[in-house]
């Protein structure tokens, strides 16, 4: 079990380096992240199976004593989340393949890098080290996001690295505020210390700031939708799966070992909340894109997760699980629809779209389902998941919060339906945008096809619930008692 | 006290330039923010002991996990700003200049 939790990182990074060395040979580059990728998700099932019993286990790197070890620290919600981020991970390497995106010499390598940073994030229980997954995660993305070096990327890569930094930064200086105030970065220690120390409580307001930047929280949010549309279409995909999921993970894993006791925290986190999916939704309805409409949304959904960090029951931490791992994927099977456009149409601008529903059939099937499920009506994964998420409001007191979550999901429906009717429905306009030759019928299919086998695994969760449910139920236990995870990973 | 200084004028000087247009000064202030930093984790683990931190170093060995972290955040923050330079150089050659375009 020890060596997997290594293995889901250390196995990426040196495949990352090996395939800078194969720059030449693009098929075997393709070959190494799916045969890596999927012994990641092989790795991470082992772990959901290992941990499913609320248990959890601690690695110390390089069998260093305690204290000066670096330790890592997984339980099934660390488990859950690498399985969820692989599996997306390797759609969106495969539509690259199909859509002929990973063209760069650096494509592979630096998705590879990226994965290792978020895998890292999600096992790591010490502060510092969280500091270096973020780091090395978002170098990465710092780079897939400019790979193809236009104007629009240009001007996008400065607003991104230019936040990011800024986060990343206060980052830095929270860590050392922690680390001068308890003399420890070990979640654990830390943990111990926040409860009697004003000082350390502070340092890790300054850090709890950062990562709300990272995942994306309102009123920090404004780098998001600027700059993940500039990015190539599979690249937003997996950028969507990863990167502020990364920040969410946190929040969770920080809430439950150090933040929940804290006075004011869960009002502050509720308010916050529904401020998040209210001003994601309104921008989102605004948009003009498929995927400008669609990364606006991711704005409003981080509302969605970090909801039950305020409300704290363990029946609304379930549903916020069960919504996190669910919504990877539809929002993932949405962006990839998006880029599916973008590729055979030329143009994902609702004005260049439409009657994409005659002459794309299942295209729009692919889009249809997710989208159902983003707004949240049965029988998808995402009526579960929200109707589970709203009850919990309900019954944890929070009535306004719980009613801003269901109108924000009319106002959701409303933007999927702009979509669809901007680029499935209608007429094509008559000044079409010019298109790339079109790809092979293979690539097509692929392109179609990955987006709409995840659509259809949202019906199917959604009905068969039941699995899911118990993990995330297994999950939002070890998270409201930590006392099995801080002592795998206490010195 | 003279460490808390430094800190403060290094962030107060790199929220300057980070707030400036083109892409060379933000990547000048986030050199500075970077130092800020890197001074205040040095200043946490306590700049009264200063001796060499080995094993049987004496009482006055200086905390070594401090100094580690500061080491590895000058290396990240070293990419990053080469990152950035590089990325100032792609926009002279799309855009002319460095400065960002208007927002729309």
């Amino acid at each position: 079990m020890s060596s997997l939790a290594v293995a889901v990182f250390a196995g990426p990074l040196a495949a990352g380096a090996l395939g800078v060395l194969l720059h030449r040979h693009r098929a075997a580059q393709r070959a190494l992240s799916f045969g890596v990728l999927a012994a990641v998700i092989a790795a991470s099932v082992a772990l959901v199976a290992g941990t499913s019993d609320a248990s959890a286990f601690s690695v110390d790197i390089g069998g260093f004593p305690r204290g000066l070890a670096i330790v890592l620290g997984v339980d099934i919600l660390s488990a859950l989340m690498l399985t969820i981020g692989s599996v997306m991970t390797l759609l969106g390497v495969a539509f690259a393949a199909a859509s002929g995106e990973d063209a760069h010499p650096l494509f592979h390598p630096l998705v590879m890098f990226l994965w290792t940073g978020v895998a890292l994030a999600f096992v790591t229980a010490d502060l510092f080290n969280l500091f270096v997954a973020f780091e090395v995660m978002l170098i990465a993305s710092y780079v897939l996001l400019t790979l193809r070096g236009g104007r629009e990327q240009v001007r996008a890569g400065a607003i991104y690295v230019g936040t990011n930094l800024l986060a990343s930064t206060i980052f830095l200086i929270g860590v050392g505020l922690i680390y001068g105030a308890t003399g420890t970065v070990n979640f654990a220690g830390v943990a111990a210390a926040v409860a009697e120390d004003r000082a350390a409580l502070a340092g890790l307001t300054v850090l709890l700031v950062a990562v709300a930047a990272k995942a994306s929280i309102v009123p920090l949010h404004g780098w998001l939708p600027r700059t993940y549309v500039h990015a190539s279409p599979a690249v937003t995909a997996i950028f969507s799966a990863l990167l502020t999921k990364a920040g969410v993970y946190v929040l969770y894993r920080l809430t439950s070992t150090m933040l929940v006791d804290v006075d004011g925290f869960a009002t502050v986190a509720i308010a916050i909340a529904a401020v998040t999916m209210v001003v994601g939704v309104l921008g989102a309805v605004g948009g003009h894109g498929m995927r400008s409409i669609l990364t606006f949304h991711m704005v409003s959904q981080v509302g969605y997760l970090v909801l039950p960090l305020g409300l704290w029951t363990r029946a609304a931490i379930a549903a916020g699980i069960f919504y996190l791992l669910q919504y990877v994927a539809v929002k993932g099977a949405l962006l990839l629809t998006a880029a599916a456009v973008d590729r055979l149409e030329g143009s994902d601008e609702l004005a260049d779209l439409g009657g994409l529903m005659r002459s794309r059939f299942w295209l729009g099937i692919a889009f249809l389902l997710p989208a159902l499920a983003l707004a949240g009506i049965p029988p998808t994964s995402g009526f579960v998941g929200k109707f589970l998420l709203v009850r919990a409001a309900f019954e944890a007191g929070s009535f306004w919060a719980g009613a801003t979550a269901i109108a924000v999901s009319l106002l959701t429906l409303l933007s999927m339906i702009k979509i669809f009717n901007g680029a499935f429905w209608g007429e094509r306009p008559d000044v079409a945008p010019p298109t790339r030759p079109a790809p092979s019928m293979l690539r097509t299919r692929v392109m179609v096809g990955l987006p709409l086998a995840v659509g259809v695994a949202t019906i199917v969760l959604g009905i068969g619930a039941s699995g899911l449910l118990t993990l995330a139920g297994t999950a939002a236990d070890v998270l409201v008692d930590p006392t099995a995870y801080l002592t795998a990973v206490s010195r | 006290m003279s460490s808390a200084v430094m800190v403060g004028l290094l962030a107060a000087g790199g929220t300057y330039l980070v707030l400036q247009r083109g892409i060379v000064r933000t990547a000048l202030g986030f050199v500075l923010l970077g130092h800020a930093a890197t001074t205040l984790l040095i200043a946490a683990g306590g700049v009264g002991t200063r001796g060499v931190p080995f094993a049987g170093g004496g009482a006055d060995a200086a905390d070594p996990l401090p100094q580690a972290f500061a080491l590895t955040a000058i290396v990240i923050s070293f990419g990053i700003t080469a990152f950035l330079l590089a990325l100032a150089f792609r926009s002279r050659d799309v855009n002319g200049s460095d400065d960002l375009e208007d927002d729309r």
